[in-house]
């Protein structure tokens, strides 16, 4: 049994009376990637906040390469290897592609505390920032302004962004939202690409994608996680299909 | 004697922080709800204290001055809103603090063109001239007890209203989340004139009362409105509750702060060292007080918003 | 890249119109008035300059600006009214002091955010205001009168108001070549990243606090060396230096310029004083066709026509100067 890279011990969180996390164990293994789904509603994304840190837990604790980084600011946990995409799709509009990617090049290589000389000349960034586009098929697009790359674009610019802060684990909150049939299959392709050399956990809607890039998938209903296994157990699993009756006819 | 200084001091100091909350109300209100921030509230102090001067001028009484003032007072406040503010909602900060600094310029300019640069003085009323005896000893000038009980009348009043009126409730569900409100159907823009009005009348009607105690002139909202900013951030920004202590807090801190300081600092430092210091902190105490409270709480002691 | 260009020409005919009207002054016959009006605008070039640092590029609406001038200002005129005259002693002083002041006010009031941030900068500059004015061994409300202008490594030189403009456009010239370096480097890169997404900035491994404040000393360094400038050129210090008013000239300096382009503060400076000096009389030629007294009137309350053309560039002239120029050249 090999150690968890991330793991989850009774994390909760709750808005006054409303526990949306509530008592999650996790444990996502090196080099898998773990796919968790659930209904609407389910509290998915508050716990990507909590792995991420962009929101403190109640309870718990969240464990990370042998550490415990429960109380470690988001910058904190970046340096560390948790590097995450956001849902709704966060990136920096007026700097052009290859400068979003280039800034979190920086972030991983020598102080970014230099007062002189142009970093937008420096080789090593751009190159480095220009492979990692080109692993997510954006390098045609490195020098437009991201604020004009088209929706789709723009998450495969998300994950070269996460790419380049050298991610132990990479966290990505529904990568495929709201993009179109073509765009999306340029995602999963690269994802597929991407699988088994780094950690990732992927919540998606997408059942599809899911079930045909995930190692292991696990539940997650009303807060709580209802089952972990495989994607061929998960869709077999009674409780999984009771809790998704009538929400959508996926499994 | 020092009881009496003190008791007097104290007295000023709830005064001074009664007019700063009539001015602050509008502000953190306006603040809160419309997320505007109006550097030309100060000025709405100035220009009432400017119609109470010139309406009892004309009328030869301070009562009908102040019957006439605070409805111009309110109506200029609207006629602002319809010209330039409701234009600069959606503006960023920065741009509502350059063109409300302008509108500054032009209204304390404005004021000269009109009145001149020489200060107007107010008579205080007949009834409320002359002093009464509170304690032994002490004597308080009867218009300063009736800036006071006015303060804590118009407080009383918008406590009810912001807490037991329709309008009250919008206003509260306003400051916490605005775009939930308009979601809700309710007319916003008309939400925003009601308050923008009324906060424009009690700035109004906070520069009538003291024009008899102070000297009306130019530029007197300046100094004032960046108090009234201390409170609101104190406070935190759309709680009426807040902007109520704090406004006391920074009235009594200031005012006794200015009449203490000296004192107290003998007790460690020799007479005319401890005068000179003194004098230097006192008027830097309520901003110490600040930035101590923020440090503490970024967002106030009391933040509408969560 | 040639809009890029020929945009560099900016920045450049700036500097060379600075750099040649002295020639013009001595030939218009009224060249101290030029010269002191001229180097006014160079010294609130720098500090709407450092402004913009933080305000264009890092999104930071400091309020309270007007402190580094006192800052600066003040470490003239005290150390020049204790005997230590020489600008060799007082440049250093002023600079740590102002970066004093920036790391302690900038560590607290970057806690805060938006409007809040806002407040507290002005907070701190008006206590700052405050304690200037109770300085009564320094002239309290009433200011400090420099006995003169400060010595530079034991020479008076500055005395002569030709060298004090070079000296001005010296400083606008290594101000704006450090800041224009500052911002294209890692460390501006990261700045401008704050501005445009915060939580991005943090998710890719960054702590937006320490930049912005870093960026926050700089700034304030160097609006205190313009208030160095300042005090030399008036030779007279006062509390009205770091009234809150000035402050917002400054940051409305740095808008009508045209935020985040350096050159652009130079040159809303340069409109805003000239704007301030000329208004009054461009009103009283305006007025001819009113009565003396109105007239008179007018002129006088020159701000109330100043007030409204400030709404106006916020409300219709966005970008700035600067903003304007760029749209000129793409037509």
């Amino acid at each position: 049994m090999t150690e968890p890279l991330l793991e989850l011990r009774g994390l909760r969180k709750a808005y006054g009376a409303i526990v949306v996390t509530d008592d999650v164990n996790l444990s996502v293994l090196p080099g898998e990637l773990h796919a968790i789904i659930g209904p609407n509603g389910a509290g998915k994304t508050t716990l990507i906040h909590q792995i991420s840190g962009t929101l403190s837990s109640d309870s718990g604790r969240v464990l990370f390469d042998g550490e415990d980084i429960t109380h470690l600011p988001m910058h904190g946990r970046v340096l560390r290897g948790l590097a995450r995409s956001f849902q709704i799709t966060s990136i920096l509009p007026a700097f052009s592609a290859l400068e979003n990617v280039a800034l979190a090049v920086q972030a991983r290589s020598g102080s970014s505390f230099r007062f002189f000389g142009d970093a937008a000349q420096e080789k090593a960034l751009n190159e480095a920032a220009m492979e990692y586009l080109s692993m997510v098929g954006l390098a045609p697009r490195a020098r437009v302004a991201a604020g004009l790359l088209s929706h789709g674009e723009k998450r495969q610019l998300e994950l070269a962004v996460g790419l380049a802060t050298q991610p132990k684990l990479l966290l990505l909150d529904e990568p495929l939202a709201g993009t179109g049939h073509e765009e999306s299959l340029r995602v999963v392709e690269t994802l597929q690409r991407l699988k088994g050399r780094i950690t990732i956990v992927l919540i998606e809607h997408d059942m599809d994608a899911v079930f045909s890039l995930a190692d292991r998938v696990s539940v997650l209903v009303y807060g709580r996680v209802i089952a972990t296994d495989s994607p061929e157990s998960i869709r077999a699993n009674e409780e999984v299909r009771a809790a998704y009756l009538g929400e959508e006819e996926v499994v | 004697m020092t009881a009496t200084f003190f008791a007097i001091q104290a007295l000023n100091g709830l005064q001074f922080g009664l007019i700063l909350f009539l001015i602050a109300a509008g502000l953190t209100l306006v603040f809160g709800v419309m997320d505007f921030i109006n550097l030309a509230h100060g000025v709405q102090y100035m220009v009432g204290a400017y119609l109470v001067a010139a309406f009892s001028a004309w009328t030869g009484s301070f009562g009908w001055g102040l019957i006439l003032a605070l409805p111009t007072a309110l109506a200029f406040g609207l006629l602002l809103e319809i010209l330039i503010f409701r234009h600069l909602y959606d503006r960023d900060h920065l741009d509502q603090v350059l063109a409300t600094f302008g509108v500054i310029l032009f209204l304390n300019q404005g004021v000269k063109f009109v009145w001149g640069a020489a200060p107007l003085s107010v008579p205080v009323p007949e009834i409320l001239s002359g002093s009464v005896v509170i304690m032994d000893g002490l004597l308080y000038p009867v218009y300063r007890i009736a800036i006071i009980a006015a303060g804590l009348l118009v407080a009383a009043l918008l406590y009810v209203v912001v807490s037991h009126t329709r309008v009250g409730m919008l206003v509260r569900a306003g400051a916490s989340n605005a775009p939930m409100v308009s979601a809700l159907g309710v007319n916003i823009r008309r939400l925003f004139m009601i308050v923008f009005g009324f906060g424009a009348m009690l700035a109004g009607f906070a520069g009538a009362m003291v024009a008899p105690i102070l000297s009306v002139q130019p530029g007197m909202g300046d100094n004032i409105l960046i108090l009234a900013f201390v409170v609101i951030v104190i406070g935190g920004i759309g709680s009426i509750r807040g902007a109520f202590l704090a406004a006391l807090l920074i009235g009594l801190v200031d005012t006794l702060g200015r009449s203490f300081a000296p004192n107290l600092l003998r007790l460690v430092l020799d007479p005319s060292a401890a005068s000179q210091t003194g004098r230097a902190l006192a008027p830097m105490l309520i901003y110490i007080f600040m930035a101590a409270v923020l440090f503490f709480r970024p967002s106030g002691l009391f933040p509408a918003k969560r | 890249m040639p809009t890029a260009a020929r945009l560099d020409l900016v920045p450049v005919a700036i500097f060379a119109v600075f750099a040649a009207a002295p020639f013009l002054a001595s030939a218009s016959g009224a060249e101290g008035y030029v010269l002191s009006l001229l180097t006014r605008v160079m010294i609130f070039g720098i500090a709407a300059m450092a402004l913009d640092l933080i305000l264009g590029y890092g999104a930071l609406v400091s309020f309270g600006h007007a402190a580094f001038f006192g800052i600066g200002a003040y470490a003239v005129g005290i150390l020049a009214s204790h005997g230590v005259e020489d600008a060799l002693v007082q440049v250093p002083v002023a600079l740590a002091a102002s970066a004093f002041f920036a790391a302690v006010t900038g560590a607290i009031s970057l806690r805060t955010k938006g409007v809040y941030f806002i407040m507290i900068t002005l907070a701190f500059a008006q206590m700052l205001y405050f304690l200037a004015s109770s300085l009564a061994a320094y002239g309290g409300d009433d200011g400090l009168t420099l006995p003169a202008r400060s010595l530079v490594a034991g020479s008076d030189f500055l005395e002569n108001d030709y060298a004090l403009y070079g000296a001005t456009l010296a400083c606008l010239l290594g101000a704006y070549i450090l800041l224009r370096a500052v911002v294209a480097s890692r460390f501006g890169r990261v700045l401008r990243g704050t501005k445009e997404n915060i939580t991005r900035m943090e998710a890719i491994g960054f702590q937006p606090f320490s930049f912005q404040l870093t960026a926050y000393v700089i700034s304030g360094m160097i609006a205190g060396l313009a208030g160095c400038l300042l005090a030399n050129q008036a030779e007279f210090v006062s509390p009205a230096f770091m009234t809150w008013q000035r402050s917002g000239e400054l940051i409305f300096m740095v808008v009508l310029g045209g935020l985040g382009s350096l050159h652009g503060a130079i040159i809303g400076a340069a409109a805003f004083l000239l704007m301030e000096e000329f208004l009054p009389e461009i009103l009283h030629a305006a007025g001819f066709f009113l009565n003396d007294d109105l007239r008179w009137r007018l002129t006088e309350n020159w701000q109330m026509v100043f007030g409204p053309i400030l709404i106006l560039i916020v409300l219709f002239a966005r970008g700035g100067i600067v903003g304007l120029l760029r749209r000129g050249h793409h037509d």
